[in-house]
């Protein structure tokens, strides 16, 4: 099957999809994959309808919208000031705080705290920025066997997949993929699937509730991300609905906290906000079955030790950007991605990141820098319809940084990578793009050297394809119909003569 | 942590504390002041009595597979025996009023103490866990547990299969997440629960009963 070497054929290190093609040579391996397609499209409609139902419960939203974009629009603002906050409250709650600069630097702090405790496994809740960071890879590197237990990464695991949705990272399998999955590999990590293990859903949750139960009582470690952190109360917020995160962050003796700088927030009382629109938007609930939320450490009840790691990865890059720092608004819901036609049809992996669809085509490049062939081809993975924009809880403008993106990476001009102001060059890929511009407003200001450009076309217009490089762009794209003579010579002809 | 640490030669080293903030503060070098928050939104989404407020309750915790038992104080000890007539061991937190403790023995049930030595696995042996809340929000169906008198630590309502949880209506029922929020004390471990344990992993089909505890019996108590 094509879409075999679009999912299994990268090598996850350090967070990076190490060798992902480009953005198109991966989707045109993606689109050709009937099942995979079958599977977004199902998964994608169902929650589409869903969310739009679960949003039209509440009559303020589009306040509740803009609400959610000034409080994280504010926090950023005054990025080092809340940070700073939460560090002193955590730190009076009993919690100790970590600050890393990059993914290195974050899975070197948790390996050692890990290895500290004696411990050489540790239960996972589902976390994004660990995803990022590639710290199950740096754990095992140093030993450590992390166990991922929210059902979707489990598949992922166990399937020695990568993600392809934030939410619902096994999004692109549908439930015979898993049983087949869950009885090849169950065995090898733990207790084995069921005998005669079927594909029905509740069968399936059934198979992961037994095949992980043991792992959450024996647990020392776990290791979570956050949704939120309250930089006022240092209180930190995980919505989940399996109760694997409750058993991950409640059940361990040690518990360490890998989350992005951005998932501040001021006040507790700001939480009144996203716990309204993130459950409804990502999940279409009106609130997802658990959301824990805990304060440093709580005598008697709990983890005993509580480590958070403050993780900057490219945030601090990406705040430097005018336009490109709304990014850093993202509550991780994945409204943008169930919407987009692009990411319907291309499935996550074509995105080579962590973070697929809309807004990962903005974060990536933005995070990782656009050096990279996949990162610099991202900004264009999108028709700028705006879907994106209209369902985004903290109304984060994807096509205006997409478009901003887009200019950067065609023209070059001014970015911030690890801190320091640098020059990207004009990329190369884009010189026939470049070239067109330049030849357009020469054109455009030689009337004469117009009107004959516009006759030659018109000789040329029974041409189906262009030729030459703009051969690729007509393979899958009609050129406009040219008249038979140019609007000059029409005029001259049909209305010159009467004046 | 330290804020700096020093070199071999004794200069001052980074900190991966100063080198973010470094970077924040100028990356927000001369950045325009940000908005100010509009808070317009609504406090509550209709204006419901406090009948009408545990109706929606009952209704939300329905909609997501929890079972809702409504009864008066003078049902409440029958309906509790009712419930974990099945259940050989029942988790009981401390501060549990003795009527609820008679109707869980009258079950058939031994009584386990909340014991902070116990493990995990040692609770996996309980087939029930019967708590009060500290509130619940009829917008959303959600039952939070603080810790409180009657509610234990929090992997006594998380290990065992089946969780009863006793809301008094209408003094612990409230309308909205921003009601709830202003009652909360966050300095305690709070868990929202909205329904059972589920899953939508598969094919974003929702689907109860993963981890958490996979009945949820709600019985919403009303006393006036």
């Amino acid at each position: 099957m094509a879409g075999d070497v679009a999912r299994t054929g990268v090598t996850v290190v350090s967070g990076a999809f190490l060798g992902m093609p480009a953005f198109p040579e991966a989707a045109r391996a993606a689109v050709h994959d009937a099942t995979l397609r079958a599977n977004l499209r199902h998964a994608t409609r169902t929650i589409r309808d869903k969310r739009a139902r679960a949003v039209a419960e509440l009559a303020d939203f589009p306040q509740l919208r803009a609400a959610g974009h000034a409080v994280k629009d504010h926090t950023l603002r005054h990025l080092d000031t809340y940070l700073l906050r939460l560090e002193a409250a955590v730190t009076a709650a009993g919690g100790t705080v970590h600050w890393a600069a990059d993914a290195a630097e974050a899975n070197r702090i948790v390996t050692e705290l890990v290895l500290a405790t004696g411990e050489r496994e540790a239960v996972k809740v589902k976390s994004m920025a660990t995803q990022e960071t590639g710290l199950n890879e740096a754990l095992a590197e140093a030993g450590i066997r992390a166990y991922e237990t929210d059902l979707a990464e489990l598949i992922v695991q166990l399937g020695h997949d990568r993600p392809s949705h934030i939410l619902v990272p096994a999004i692109h399998r549908n439930r015979s993929e898993i049983r087949d999955i869950f009885r090849a590999e169950m065995g090898g990590w733990g207790r084995p699937a069921p005998e005669g293990l079927g594909d029905d859903p509740r069968e399936l949750a059934e198979a992961a509730r037994l095949h992980l139960r043991e792992k959450f009582l024996r647990a020392k470690v776990g290791i979570s991300g956050a949704n939120f952190m309250v930089a006022e109360t240092g209180t930190l917020v995980v919505l989940e609905s399996e109760g694997n995160g409750r058993m991950c962050l409640t059940l361990p003796e040690t518990l360490i906290s890998v989350v992005g700088i951005e998932k501040v927030v001021p006040t507790f009382r700001d939480l009144e906000i996203f716990l309204q629109t993130l459950p409804r938007s990502a999940t279409a609930e009106r609130m997802n079955p658990y959301t824990t939320l805990w304060t440093g450490t709580t005598d008697g009840d709990g983890p005993r030790t509580f480590h958070l790691v403050l993780l900057d990865n490219g945030r601090t890059d990406t705040l430097a950007d005018d336009v490109g720092r709304q990014a850093l608004r993202c509550i991780r819901c994945s409204a943008c991605l169930n919407v987009c036609p692009v990411y319907e049809r291309a499935g996550g992996h074509a995105y080579g990141s962590v973070y697929p669809g809309p807004i990962g085509a903005i974060l990536s490049p933005q995070l990782r820098g656009t050096a990279s062939g996949i990162d610099a081809s991202l900004p264009f993975a999108s028709t700028l319809c705006g879907a994106c924009y209209e369902v985004c809880p903290v109304g984060i403008d994807i096509p205006e940084v997409l478009v901003h993106l887009r200019e950067r990476i065609v023209q070059g001009g001014p970015v911030t990578r690890a801190g320091a102001r640098v020059r990207i060059r004009p990329a190369r890929g884009h010189a026939a793009e470049r070239a067109a511009v330049r030849a357009a407003r020469l054109l455009l200001d030689r009337p004469t050297a117009l009107h004959t450009a516009e006759r030659l076309l018109a000789r040329a217009r029974r041409l189906r394809h262009l030729p030459g490089p703009g051969r690729a762009w007509t393979d899958t794209r009609a050129l406009p119909a040219v008249p038979a003579e140019p609007f000059r010579d029409w005029w001259r002809r049909e209305r010159e003569p009467q004046r | 942590m330290t804020a700096h640490d020093t070199s071999a030669n004794g200069a001052p080293r980074m900190t991966g504390r100063d080198v973010v903030l470094a970077r924040i503060r100028r990356a927000l070098a001369g950045a325009p002041p940000a908005a100010p928050v509009p808070r317009d939104y609504l406090r509550v989404h209709a204006d419901r009595s406090p009948q009408q407020c545990a109706d929606l309750l009952a209704e939300h915790l329905a909609d997501y597979r929890a079972r809702v038992h409504r009864t008066g104080p003078d049902g409440l000890p029958a309906t509790l025996t009712r419930l974990l007539s099945a259940a050989r061991g029942v988790l009981v937190p401390d501060g549990l009023p003795g009527t609820w403790l008679a109707a869980a023995t009258a079950a058939g049930a031994v009584l386990l103490a909340d014991r902070p030595e116990d493990t995990p696995a040692e609770l996996d042996r309980a087939d029930a866990v019967l708590t009060g809340c500290a509130l619940a929000i009829a917008e959303t169906g959600t039952i939070v547990l603080d810790g409180g008198p009657a509610q234990g630590r929090r992997r006594l309502t998380l290990v065992p299969d089946h969780h009863v949880c006793v809301v008094h209506a209408p003094a612990q029922v409230v309308d909205s997440v921003p009601q709830a929020l202003e009652r909360l004390d966050p300095t305690r471990p709070l868990t929202w629960i909205s329904g059972p344990s589920a899953t939508s992993d598969i094919e974003l089909d929702r689907v109860e009963g993963v981890h958490g505890p996979r009945t949820l019996d709600v019985v919403l108590v009303w006393s006036q």
